[in-house]
């Protein structure tokens, strides 16, 4: 289980996190809304040790992960797997290199079967003979598929994903989300989504948490957060000018 | 009582301190940042991979860039060197003039220059877009150190690389010298080489491997570091380039006066 509690973050005067607080339970998919800009990638960023907050703590199974770091914050990276928003594929390789980075880098198997688990990844996310080609030369949407399984290749128990559909037409975006909790159905890890793609990620999300100004404030089961009597999350849901969130 | 006087009395003071505080700042993580990297450099396991490829792009790709201005280099001081010296009637000093000019000073301080302009602009721009892109990020959340796994490679082929290529801008201008000297103006081929073996020491020699190996640190050094913490957007690296060209290129010259004077 994961626990936020009262996170805080500010850059110059600039409030991002204003208490955070937030349960992500094992082997849910919890996925976190919020407008653009509105603070939650730099959340995200928290939950993965790449920004320290200014007042708060991150619970992984128990252990405060803002008071770690170096090769104690490393054990925990290592039971993560990370979907970054652009892909973050390294260039220099090609996607199988990608995908059998960190089992090269991170364990001690043969090449035999790093090449047979990343050729199995490959062809879970739908790009099986595609290894030999390089990030430069694939599609928005082939890039996404190639980080999921570059995520997953080391089988982590969390698995974060930064706007994973961010810039795909509508029927990529819903062949990214089936994917995504086929992927789920098969390995049961914990997963937590930062996304704005209203309404597709109702239909995969176990629950979601409405980020606004620097706090969450909605957390429940999707139907409950389509019904909620919040203005915010009723205006942000359906996309209204009108309403408690200033459209600037 | 009014405060506004005293607020803006107060100003100058408290930005001057802001800079200050921010200068200090970066100086201690550009401090910091080589002294991580001298540190992870000798812990195992070592990246034998990604450092060969960095001499590779380092070394091996600026070849042509050093051979073509070593070449022209020691042209050029050959014939300005024999005209001057042809006034006092010394041209048999032509051979140890290319030399003495070429291993102490010019091949260390323009190779330096040169691969800079070639490859740390280019390492500068490589990283700042690993940074942007988030695969910087990607390397530190899968637990793998990107400063032993980027930066470190980069540094040590600095210092093995620069001083190779500076022997070879070194050997190129000498003959570029010689070509001119002995090829073009006629002196003989004994004097040229023969003089130089009488005037050019260890000593020399071992100055400029000094100062190429300290550029090779320095350059590696500002490029990398600029690149990893590069600003936001296609901006912010394009600065950070610029910037890295330049602080390396100062440095290169004001360590260069440094090394002079404390070496032999």
């Amino acid at each position: 289980m994961i626990r936020i509690e009262n996170l805080h973050k500010a850059f110059g005067a600039q409030r991002v996190l204003q208490g955070v607080t937030l349960e992500v339970l094992s082997g849910e998919i919890m996925i976190v809304i919020g407008r653009s800009g509105g603070g939650k990638s730099v959340f995200l960023k928290h939950l993965l040790g790449l920004l320290q907050p200014d007042a708060g703590g991150i619970w992984v199974d128990g252990v405060d992960i803002t008071s770690l770091r170096g090769r104690a914050m490393d054990r925990v990276r290592e039971r993560y797997g990370v979907v970054f928003q652009g892909g973050a594929l390294f260039d220099s390789m090609s996607v199988f290199d990608n995908v059998a980075f960190p089992l090269r880098e991170k364990t001690d198997l043969s090449a035999e079967e790093i090449a047979a688990r990343a050729e199995e990844k490959l062809t879970q996310v739908g790009l099986g003979g595609m290894g030999h080609k390089n990030p430069a030369e694939i599609s928005g949407g082939m890039r996404k598929r190639v980080a999921i399984a570059r995520a997953l290749v080391t089988e982590p128990e969390i698995v974060f994903f930064d706007e994973p559909t961010t810039g795909l037409d509508p029927v990529l975006v819903n062949a990214i989300h089936h994917l995504i909790l086929d992927l789920h159905r098969k390995f049961r890890f914990t997963a937590i989504m930062v996304s704005h793609e209203i309404p597709e990620i109702f239909g995969i999300a176990h629950r979601v948490a409405m980020l606004h100004e620097g706090v969450i404030v909605e957390t429940g089961e999707p139907q409950a957060i389509q019904r909620s009597a919040n203005p915010v999350v009723q205006q942000f849901i359906r996309g209204e000018i009108e309403g408690p969130i200033h459209a600037t | 009582m009014n405060r506004e006087p005293v607020e803006t009395l107060l100003r100058p003071v408290e930005s001057l301190g802001r800079v200050s505080l921010d200068t200090l700042g970066s100086l201690g993580r550009f401090g910091r940042f080589l002294g991580e990297a001298v540190g992870w450099a000798f812990v195992p396991p070592f990246k034998v991979g990604n450092f060969l490829e960095r001499v590779h792009f380092i070394g091996f790709r600026s070849l042509s860039v050093i051979i073509l201005t070593g070449a022209f280099t020691g042209m050029v001081l050959g014939l300005q060197v024999f005209l001057t010296l042809s006034r006092f009637g010394s041209e048999a000093f032509l051979g140890p003039a290319v030399a003495l000019s070429l291993i102490r000073e010019l091949g260390p301080v323009l190779s330096a220059l040169m691969v800079t302009g070639r490859a740390g602009s280019a390492l500068t721009a490589e990283i700042g877009i690993m940074r942007i892109t988030e695969q910087i990020d990607a390397l530190t959340v899968m637990a793998l150190n990107p400063m032993r796994y980027l930066i470190v490679p980069v540094i040590v082929a600095g210092v093995i690389t620069f001083p190779l290529m500076t022997a070879l801008f070194d050997v190129v201008g000498i003959f570029g010298g010689y070509l001119v000297g002995v090829r073009l103006l006629g002196l003989s081929e004994g004097t040229y080489f023969g003089e130089m073996q009488t005037f050019v020491d260890m000593a020399d020699i071992w100055t400029g491997f000094w100062k190429s190996l300290s550029f090779g640190v320095i350059v590696t050094w500002v490029c990398a570091y600029k690149g990893y913490y590069s600003g936001h957007g296609a901006e912010g690296v394009s600065r950070a380039t610029t910037h890295a060209v330049v602080l390396s290129s100062v440095l290169i010259l004001v360590w260069d006066y440094f090394l002079g004077s404390v070496l032999p």
